[in-house]
């Protein structure tokens, strides 16, 4: 597999905003050979966000409005909206979390559509595998993605230019397949995030040279000893991702696929802390995302997945342990959205899955397949290849605007 | 490696639980983590891990893959840049020989079959320290100083590669040697030049005696007049290491209770005779052990590799060996935290990287850039030197960047495979509770035995 590698941005480039892509130079030549006049590469856009570890759907996308959600969530339970850190109403059921603020305003919008009850059809509660199968886009474990295949039938004719781009530092698997993609990674080192430091502080802990370093080394670094729970220590490497890619997005001959990965979702504890830096990482990513993508937001879908959700009762930690039924976001100009998709199972004892998770009731196939189809038009042929095995989901209509 | 004493990397990891527990037998997984740079998920691995590491000390090394530079070539870069001085921001031609010769020597040791053989090259390396900070005096004899000095002797005898050092251009350079004259030469009574005590000095402090073997600066003073009219002709033939009678200091000089005649033949028989004292051997000794096995070497392993050196007429191959048969050499307990140099070059065999370009990076960014050292004694040595609490924030930094460079390899696999038995249950529990494949890698990368030797 063809994989290019960019040269990075840099600093300069950054500081100059879109006039960036000017410094880009080989960059761009990268992402966008062979080129024909403009329209023929087709101004529709798509970013697919893969949320790993797992988020917490319940804890993002709050269903106040059940009466069993206060009691299975005990002190994890969000306030209403209106309380004192309460959630963005989402219409009268479901709530936002607090720390989702710009995508709370493109809910408003109309351009923010949250989806509810969702799962792939596996239901393995393993990382590894649940990840590998919502990227491979199969009920078995296949060596490419489904974004990769679905690549392969954009634009068909023009050989040689690479429509997808990755963005980070590996090329995640939903990506990886025989369609050649670029790949952009930031000039400086991305650090592990929050959640990630405290597992490794666990791992060091016995260690009598490490552990007691890197326990100093995490208050130099402005981490309070309340341990890499603060919101503000992490720094911004998703939005430098996301605002790259918006920017490469924009351009006229740049990429029109992206793919990145955020992660910090696995909140076995202390959830309440731990998955506030990742929610507001990834409201940041799309609101960067937005801004730079300027006019061009208007033709974009951004599809937010994870690979299941979380046990529906808190845990005895504070945290939550590995579900099923989870929560997908779509967002962007061209979203049909200021509203919740969602055919609500409810909470009660007998409605969730295996009496702990939440009743997963639409399959993320049939988002992702809806999205193919209505948004960047391909072919059935071609969406069938990118989901095999997928005859009996039929792709979600009336996600989009008009 | 002897395809005979090789087989294919053994299935369920319950086989070799039964070597952890012993003292007396070396497991194949810790002859590659703790006298190599870790395991190579793609590589085999040693079903007889002592007879492979012997067999690393008796075979010629292999030459590295990509070509190195003669000091002749290095001198004409000099000349090239002294010409045109680049302009800022752009690389000069000495740089940018010695950036390719650490891109050899990383993409040699990512890919290397003798990996203890290249441990012993790098010992020996900070041992007789050679820095990019020299200068260009340094850069354009280093390739030669690391493939024809160092390199094919660090399993001969000592003296020899004692002799080769003191005579190599790039030491020569970093250590003052080419500006030192004798005062009373023809060439120092002419221009009222002098001697420069530094190599003079390092030589017995830092390669050979060690302040306790009890030189004063007298001593200094007569190893640098004796050694004076050594230097380099970098700018006519032979380019290379030269001795000039126009500069050596006349007379007799009195050095370790005895006199040495005037003349270029002194310098050498001096060198043999420093490499044989009972102190020198008592350091190396010391030095092997500290950088082998423990940050405070017991008296028993020192006692035994001195008495070794003493045996054997300082061979170091033998030296080696004997370290590898000492019992503390298979004591389970990782008792030396891995310099960043030998941290990230384990965390890229690990991956299977082969490009040495991320390695150097990951080097650089944990404050050890290759051949860079600060000072002529070289990079520390023990745990102390290199776990200062932001050094070890920027190796979790580090673990997590190179975690997302290989994200074709599954975590859970790779641990059991690169540490065998040394995988502690605590981190195969972390890797498997892992958010993602990444993190797990990362977490995998952490853990202390991946940090640890």
């Amino acid at each position: 597999m063809t994989q290019a590698h960019l040269p990075p941005i840099g600093r300069r480039g950054l500081l100059l905003g879109l006039s960036a892509l000017a410094t880009l130079g080989g960059a761009r030549l990268a992402v966008a050979q062979n080129i024909p006049a403009s329209g023929a590469r087709g101004e529709r856009r798509l970013v697919v966000i893969v949320l790993r570890g797992a988020m917490d759907g319940l804890h993002a996308v709050v269903p106040y409005g059940d009466p069993d959600y206060a009691g299975l969530r005990g002190a994890l339970a969000l306030p209403e909206p209106g309380r004192d850190g309460g959630v963005h109403d989402l219409g009268g059921f479901f709530g936002l979390h607090p720390a989702l603020r710009g995508m709370a305003e493109l809910y408003r919008g109309g351009e923010l559509l949250p989806v509810q009850a969702i799962a792939g059809p596996y239901r393995t509660r393993s990382h590894f595998d649940g990840q590998d199968l919502l990227e491979g886009g199969a009920e078995q474990r296949l060596n490419a993605g489904w974004l990769n295949r679905a690549l392969a039938h954009m634009c068909a004719g023009n050989q040689g230019a690479r429509r997808g781009l990755s963005v980070g530092v590996g090329l995640p698997l939903i990506l990886r397949g025989p369609e050649p993609v670029g790949t952009w990674s930031p000039a400086r080192p991305q650090r592990p995030h929050a959640e990630l430091l405290g597992r490794m502080a666990d791992l060091l802990h016995e260690d009598p040279v490490l552990g007691r370093s890197m326990q100093e080394g995490l208050r130099g670094r402005g981490f309070a000893a309340a341990a890499l729970e603060s919101t503000d220590a992490l720094g911004g490497g998703f939005q430098l991702l996301a605002a790259a890619a918006g920017r490469l997005l924009a351009a006229r001959d740049g990429p029109r696929v992206a793919a990145l990965e955020i992660g910090g979702w696995d909140t076995h504890a202390a959830q309440g802390n731990r998955m506030q830096p990742a929610l507001a990482q990834l409201d940041g990513g799309v609101t960067a995302l937005r801004r730079e993508m300027g006019a061009a937001w208007a033709q974009t879908v951004v599809l937010c997945v994870t690979e299941f959700g979380r046990t529906a009762r808190v845990n005895g930690n504070m945290g939550t342990d590995h579900g099923t039924g989870g929560a997908a976001f779509l967002a962007g100009g061209a979203v049909r959205g200021g509203r919740v998709l969602a055919d609500w199972p409810g909470l009660r004892d007998d409605r969730l899955f295996e009496g702990r998770d939440l009743q997963p009731t639409r399959d993320l196939r049939a988002i992702a397949k809806g999205l193919l189809r209505d948004h960047l038009h391909l072919p059935p042929a071609a969406i069938a290849a990118a989901f095999p095995g997928s005859a009996t989901v039929a792709p979600e209509g009336q996600l989009l605007r008009g | 490696m002897a395809a005979s004493s090789c087989a294919r990397r053994p299935g369920p990891v319950s086989a070799i639980f039964g070597a952890e527990g012993s003292a007396m037998t070396l497991s194949s997984h810790l002859a590659l983590h703790r006298f190599g740079h870790g395991a190579r998920s793609d590589a085999p691995l040693p079903t007889d891990p002592l007879a492979w590491l012997d067999a690393q000390t008796r075979a010629p090394p292999v030459p590295l893959g990509r070509p190195g530079y003669s000091p002749a070539d290095g001198y004409a870069a000099w000349r090239e840049h002294d010409a045109a001085p680049p302009p800022p921001g752009q690389q000069s031609p000495v740089n940018r020989l010695f950036r390719a010769e650490q891109e050899a020597w990383v993409a040699h040791l990512l890919a290397s079959e003798a990996p203890f053989h290249d441990r012993l090259t790098g010992f020996w390396l900070n041992h007789f320290t050679v820095s990019q900070r020299g200068g260009f005096g340094a850069m354009t004899g280093f390739s030669a100083f690391l493939r024809e000095a160092v390199r094919p002797r660090v399993t001969g005898r000592f003296a020899d590669l004692l002799v080769a050092v003191a005579k190599s251009p790039a030491m020569l350079f970093y250590l003052d040697q080419v500006a030192s004259v004798g005062p009373n030469s023809t060439f120092g009574r002419r221009s009222g030049r002098g001697l420069n005590e530094n190599l003079a000095r390092e030589l017995l402090e830092l390669h050979t005696l060690s302040p306790a073997g009890g030189y004063t600066q007298q001593d200094v003073v007569e190893l640098a007049r004796l050694m004076s009219g050594w230097g380099v002709e970098r700018n006519a033939t032979p380019f290379d290491t030269v001795f000039r009678p126009a500069n050596h200091e006349p007379g007799e000089k009195q050095l370790l209770g005895q006199a040495w005649a005037a003349g270029p033949d002194s310098f050498e028989a001096v060198l043999r005779q420093l490499a044989a004292h009972p102190a020198t051997l008592r350091q190396l000794a010391f030095r092997l052990v500290r950088h082998f096995i423990a940050d405070a070497p017991a008296e028993a392993d020192v006692a035994r590799i001195e008495a070794v050196l003493r045996q054997t007429d300082g061979d170091l191959g033998a030296a080696a060996r004997a370290l590898l048969r000492l019992p503390s050499a298979s004591a389970p307990r990782l008792g030396k935290l891995r310099s960043p140099g030998e941290y990230a070059l384990a965390l890229f065999r690990a991956g299977g990287g082969t490009d040495p370009r991320p390695v150097l990076g990951a080097m650089a960014a944990l404050g050890q850039p290759l051949w860079n050292a600060p000072q002529p004694n070289g990079w520390g040595d023990v745990a102390q030197a290199w776990a200062s609490p932001e050094q070890v924030m920027l190796r979790l930094d580090v673990a997590y960047e190179t975690a997302g460079r290989f994200p074709r390899r599954d975590p859970r696999d790779m641990g059991e495979e690169l540490l065998g038995p040394l995988l502690r249950p605590a981190t195969r529990e972390a890797v498997r509770r892992a958010g993602s494949a990444r993190d797990a890698m990362a977490l995998l990368f952490t853990s202390p035995e991946m940090q640890r030797r």
